[in-house]
Parts: C-alpha cells; structure tokens; sequence
C-alpha cells in the first residue's frame, strides 16, 4: 500500500569502535561547547539582572526623598487689619490681598515661634529665620483663608512647607559643611532647623502632595508634584484606548480574515512593519504638523498628545493582534465554516475569542509603550509649564496638561537639587503604572487563556 | 486483500443526489483534478480511495465548496445537488454548507462545552425556537453519533477534554446537528484508533439512513466495510466508480487492480 524500497540498502556505515563508559574526542568537544554556550547563557543573565538592580537601586534611592516632605508646624496668627481691610468677609475682596501680605503674617508668625521656644543660635538673622519656610507656604495659607474666610481674626495651626534645602538637610542632601559653602542656606539656618525638629514643631512625613500637586517654578521644589502629569498622562492613554484599540484590532482582522491576498495587502503589510520601526520623534513632527498646525488643535492639550501616541502604538497593536489570530489553527476555522457558519460568524463566535490573550497582552504593551513615549511630547508641547488642572472629561482634553515622562525630562533640566529628587519620585510613579499595566496584561491572560 | 469483511453492500437506494460533471481543480498552474464525473447516490455510502494527492479530498472539498477559501484554487465544471448547481453565482456558499455538512480528518471541536458545540450550528442557523427545542436536536444529534450515554452527565464540559474517538463522533454530532442531506467525511478516521474506528464506522452506516455520506479514505479495508460505492481516483483523475463490490472483487482499469492489490499507492 505505500511506496517499497525496491532497492538494496546502502552499505551500512562503518561501525564504532572504542568502550561506552571513556569519553570519545568528538563527545568532548560537543559537550565542552555546550557547556560554553551555557556559560554565555548565564553571564548574559547576570550582567542584564546586574544593570536592572544598579537602576533600581539607583532611582529608588533617588526618588524615595519625594515621597517624603519636611512641614513646619506653626501657629499663625490671622490678622483681619492685613488680610481683610474692608472687614466684610468677601472672598472676591479678600482676594485683592496678594501672597506678599500672608508672607509678612507668616514671617511674624515663624519668628513667633522661634521666640516661644526661645532658641538662641549665634549669627541668626531675621531674614534667615523668614527664609525658613518655602515661599509657596504663603499660598498656602492663602488658599485656606480664602475658601474658609471665617478664619480671619483667629489664630490658626498651619502645617507650611519648609524650604527645599532645609527639605534636603533632613533627607541628608544638605550638610551643614555643604551650607557653608553655598549662598542658598546658611549653618545657623540648618541649627535652626534641627532646634525646631527636636521640640517638634518640624516633621518629615509622606508627602501625598506629590502626587496631587501641580508643577511648581524653579525655587519651590518642594511645592512640586506630579498630579497633572498623572491625569495628563491618564487622558491620553483614554484617547489610545478608545482609538487605537478598535482600530488597531479591526484593522488586524480586516488584513488577517477577510482582505485578498494580493500586491496592494503585501504592500500595506510591509508599511505597517516599517510604521512600527519609525522612531518616535517623527509621529510628534506630524502631530504637529497634521493636528496642531492644520486642523487646528490646541497645543498642549492631551487630546494631541493621545492622537500622536494613536499613531505610534497603531502598528504594535496591529502587529501583535495579526499573531494573534495566525496562531488560532486553522482547523478551528474551518470547521465553523462546514457547519455553516459565514466568515464573520467564525471570525467573531470562534477565532477572535481564542486570539484574546495575544491581542490583549500586545494592546495592553502598546499602551505601555505609549505611557513612557517623551519624545513627540515635546513636539507638541506638553513640554510646557502647567500650573493649572486639566478639567474634567471631557472638556479637560483641551486643556493645557503634562506627562509623566515629560515631566520627568523637564524635572532633570532645572538647576536645584531638589528637583533631580522629584524626577527620580516621578520615575518610581511612572514605573509603578507600567508594572501594574504589565500585570493586568499577565492576569488577562491567564483568565482568558483557553486549550484546545 | 481478498478476504476483507464487506458489510451489507447492497445499494438501497438509487436517486441521484449529487451529480458531478467535467469538474477541473486547478491550484494555481497545478491541474489537480481532471475531468471528473460521478453521480452519488441518495442514503448510500461512497468512498473515495486513491494513492495520496489523488484528489480524492479536493474533490470532496469541491462539493460543499470548502476550497472556497483556499485564494489560489479554481473550480470549473459542474456539481448538481438535487440538480441544482451549488457553484451558480446565485448560490450562498453559508447556505450550502448547512446542507452539506462536513466532517474532518482531525477532530477539531470547538474549545466549547460539549453542548455549546453541538448547538452551535441549530444556533447560527436559527433551527430552534427555546431552549427546549435546543435541547432535544442537541440531545438526538449526540444520540444519532452514538456518544449521547457517554457524555449526557457532562455536557457542561469542554469537547476538547474528551478522547480522540469521542472528539471526532462530537463533530460528526455537530455536523448531524444542522440536519444536513449530504454528510462529507474527509479521512475521519485516520487520527483513530481501532476500536474508535469501529465505533465511528458502525455510526456511519446507521447515517446511511438519513443522509448521503461520502467518506474519503485511505483504508481499501474501510471502503470496504462501510461503502456501497467505491470511487478510485488516481493523479487526479476519476479512474473506476462502481459498486464497492465490483470494484474489489473485478476492477476494470488496471491500475483500480494494482492499487487494491497493493501495487501502486
């Protein structure tokens, strides 16, 4: 029945001489290479786990004095002949009342302070004391009076900021010999400091301010935060979601089901492979050029930054959703197809649900690799300076807003320390997004990963 | 090769259920099937046997037009079911296959429950009107595969869990589920083993009642036993057709005698 080797077979080979139990030269040399080739294996690990511990290492141990905030406890005295001339109580009138005011309330108040604990330290002047607190703390204050304007008259209990370098004193940034040498603070200042937190009145503690803050100028860093470059960032990868998702996946199914094979799909094949391989900074020249420049958009704006990440994540989605359904076997299709069963009906009821884990996981990647993408960022300009809070949705789309990465490459360009502390606390933040994304892509494929 | 245990062989039926004329495949530049012409009959078996790459299968792919989605084949000639040609521009090819059903070589369930496989095609097709309805083709298309005592306390479990033989009668379960006139076998049971194999040829000719089933295999013996036409094809051409009795017992063509005597193939 099948087809017999009419021939005679070849002459066997010649036979093996030697004993079982010795090594012959040849064996050797195969398992000395293997064991080679092992070695390599295991030094290419080491070095890789090698350089992932160093840059943890190296991030955390910047980054974790962010998430750590030095506050001074004070009592300040508000008094209504400074902050409320008119004495009606008006919000809109007291408003009229600038930061320099509450910062003369704020100084008395420190000095107060210094006086009621009686602490003496050579060579300690006044502007030393009133420099103490950070020169965001005058807002502060402003702001709680403010929305509560019954506070005026009343002596309050304040927790302000304390300046960046006395900050940095208690996170071990600035010594006393480094005050010394530098104009920005003084030694009795740093005496001062450490007077103060021995009685109390200075804490350090979790500084959740990180991460609901806004950005704040070059000489408050420890008024920064990273809250608009989180929702920024949040408002674009729901633009990537929403767009690129659908798109990227119908798109797939299109190319992979459905479209004839011919000269024109070979073509957009190859060009969606080159589109994955363009470098980043080209999609932000684009964005520029297609959708702040023609159509008009606002620049800054999450809404340009999600379209720019659209089109760069596109071609990973469609890339990894088009494996996706090829490794779904065939035989799966064809046999909904001899039930009866039209192309659609297979692709959606049988192909599709068993391509699930692939095409998540690559979505879930993609978005991923959005999040972190800095480059057309900066074309666009989510470079910029923003103080204020996107809106909500989806208004807020429009609205000027930052991005984590961008604020991290904006962080590391500023000159006071304190900010490369920020940048590394704003690196941890984004890092944690991306190993949570990372997650949800493993969980999801665990539940839906089905064998057949 | 003359010994072969031959079931009941005698044809039952006569009307002619599918009627192929002039049916040329080409793959490409490849001429894979030539000229073939056969009439098959109502509620009967016929085998297709023929060396590998005969074109046994590619014709039975032609007749519920499952090469439709392979882009590079080509169909010409005609192929009547019930004197209808299903290669007409009219005809929905969706339509066509929930006439003809189809079997394939490997058991290929559906990471489904067992039920949910079975159903599928009643579903799709919109066969019944509740869930109770549901139920009884589900439960009569199992029973009609002969698997319905085997899984009935286990519907509810995936058909990829059960074994090979019990796989392949679900998709034969599946394929009865869409009452189909004409059931097409593709090799169903060369991943088998004997006795599921046994199993699987004695539902065929309990099938034989219902439908037209035509089986394409590699086992002389299996054509044997479950067939009462036997159709040998050779390089793509329709050698001998006839009853499976003539065709074992005094084939015509020289070559039908070679293969069956095992000297080509």
């Amino acid at each position: 029945m099948t087809d017999m080797p009419l021939s005679q077979p070849a002459a066997a080979p010649e036979r093996r001489t030697g004993s079982l139990l010795a090594q012959d030269a040849r064996t050797r040399r195969r398992n000395a290479a293997e064991s080679r080739f092992r070695g390599y294996g295991v030094a290419a690990i080491a070095i890789s786990m090698l350089a992932l511990v160093v840059l943890l290492a190296t991030i955390l141990s910047g980054g974790a004095g962010a998430f750590r905030q030095t506050y001074l406890n004070i009592p300040v005295t508000l008094d209504a002949a400074v902050l409320d001339p008119k004495g009606n109580r008006d919000p809109a009138e007291m408003a009229k009342v600038l930061t320099l005011s509450y910062g003369r309330v704020l100084d008395a108040a420190v000095e107060a302070t210094v006086a009621r604990h009686g602490i003496q330290i050579e060579g300690l002047t006044e502007k030393d004391i009133d420099s103490l607190i950070s020169k965001e703390a005058s807002a502060q204050v402003r702001n709680r009076v403010l929305a509560d304007p019954d506070l005026v008259g009343q002596t309050v209990e304040f927790d302000v900021l304390v300046g960046g370098r006395i900050d940095g004193f208690f996170k071990g940034r600035v010594t006393m010999d480094s005050a010394a040498r530098d104009s920005n603070t003084s030694p009795q200042q740093l005496q001062l400091a450490q007077e103060l937190a021995d009685r109390g009145e200075m804490v350090t503690r979790f500084n959740w301010n990180f991460l609901t803050n806004a950005d704040a100028s070059d000489q408050r860093p420890e008024a920064a935060g990273v809250g608009v470059a989180i929702l920024g960032s949040f408002y674009m990868m729901l633009v990537v979601l929403v767009l690129a998702v659908p798109i990227g996946v119908s798109a797939s199914i299109y190319l992979e089901e459905f479209a004839p094979k011919n000269r024109l799909t070979d073509i957009i094949e190859v060009n969606i492979s080159n589109l994955a391989a363009v470098p980043s900074i080209v999609f932000g020249i684009l964005g520029l050029a297609a959708f702040i420049n023609f159509v008009g958009l606002p620049q800054s704006a999450p809404i340009v930054g999600g379209l720019v990440l659209t089109l760069m994540t596109l071609p990973t989605i469609i890339i990894s959703t088009r494996a996706a359904l090829k490794a779904v076997p065939p035989s799966i299709r064809d046999a909904a197809l001899g039930v009866g069963a039209s192309k659609m009906q297979s692709v959606f009821h049988h192909v599709l649900p068993l391509a699930m884990p692939g095409i998540l996981t690559g979505t879930i990647i993609g978005l991923a690799q959005a999040l972190g993408e800095t480059a057309p960022l900066l074309l666009i300009g989510m470079v910029a300076f923003v103080r204020n809070f996107p809106d909500g949705l989806p208004g807020g789309l429009m609205d000027p807003a930052s991005a984590l990465p961008v604020q991290v490459y904006n962080w590391t360009q500023r000159s006071d320390p304190a900010f490369i502390e920020r940048a590394s606390g704003a690196i941890i933040v984004l890092l944690i997004f991306l190993l949570c994304m990372n997650l949800l892509a493993i969980w999801l494929r665990r539940k839906f990963e089905r064998r057949w | 090769m003359y010994d072969i245990n031959r079931a009941e062989n005698a044809v039952t039926q006569t009307d002619i259920k599918i009627s192929a004329r002039k049916v040329q495949v080409y793959y490409g530049e490849k001429h894979a099937l030539k000229d073939v012409d056969v009439d098959i009959q109502d509620k009967t078996v016929t085998a297709f046997i023929g060396p590998s790459g005969c074109g046994k299968s590619t014709f039975l792919r032609c007749i519920n037009r499952m090469n439709d989605t392979i882009p590079i084949a080509r169909v010409e000639g005609q192929i009547l079911l019930d004197g209808e040609d299903v290669y007409d521009r009219r005809v929905d090819p969706v339509q066509l296959r929930a006439k003809v059903g189809m079997v394939f070589q490997k058991p290929n369930p559906f990471p489904k429950s067992i039920y949910d496989n079975v159903a599928y095609g009643p579903r799709i097709h919109g066969l019944s009107r509740n869930r109770a309805e549901l139920d009884a083709i589900v439960e009569k298309a199992l029973r009609g595969a002969a698997l319905w005592n085997e899984v009935k306390d286990r519907l509810h479990e995936p058909g990829t869990g059960l074994s090979g033989g019990q796989q392949q009668r679900l998709c034969i379960a599946r394929a009865v589920a869409t009452s189909p006139e004409v059931l097409l076998m593709d090799e169903p049971c060369s991943a088998l083993d004997p006795i599921a194999t046994a199993q699987v040829e004695e539902l065929i000719e309990e099938l034989r009642s219902q439908f037209s089933v035509v089986i394409v295999t590699h086992s002389m013996q299996q054509a044997a036993r479950v067939s009462q036409k036997t159709a040998f094809f050779h390089l793509g051409s329709l050698v001998e057709y006839g009853d499976t009795d003539d065709i074992f017992t005094k084939p015509q063509d020289s070559r039908t005698e070679a293969y069956i005597s095992g000297r080509i193939g």
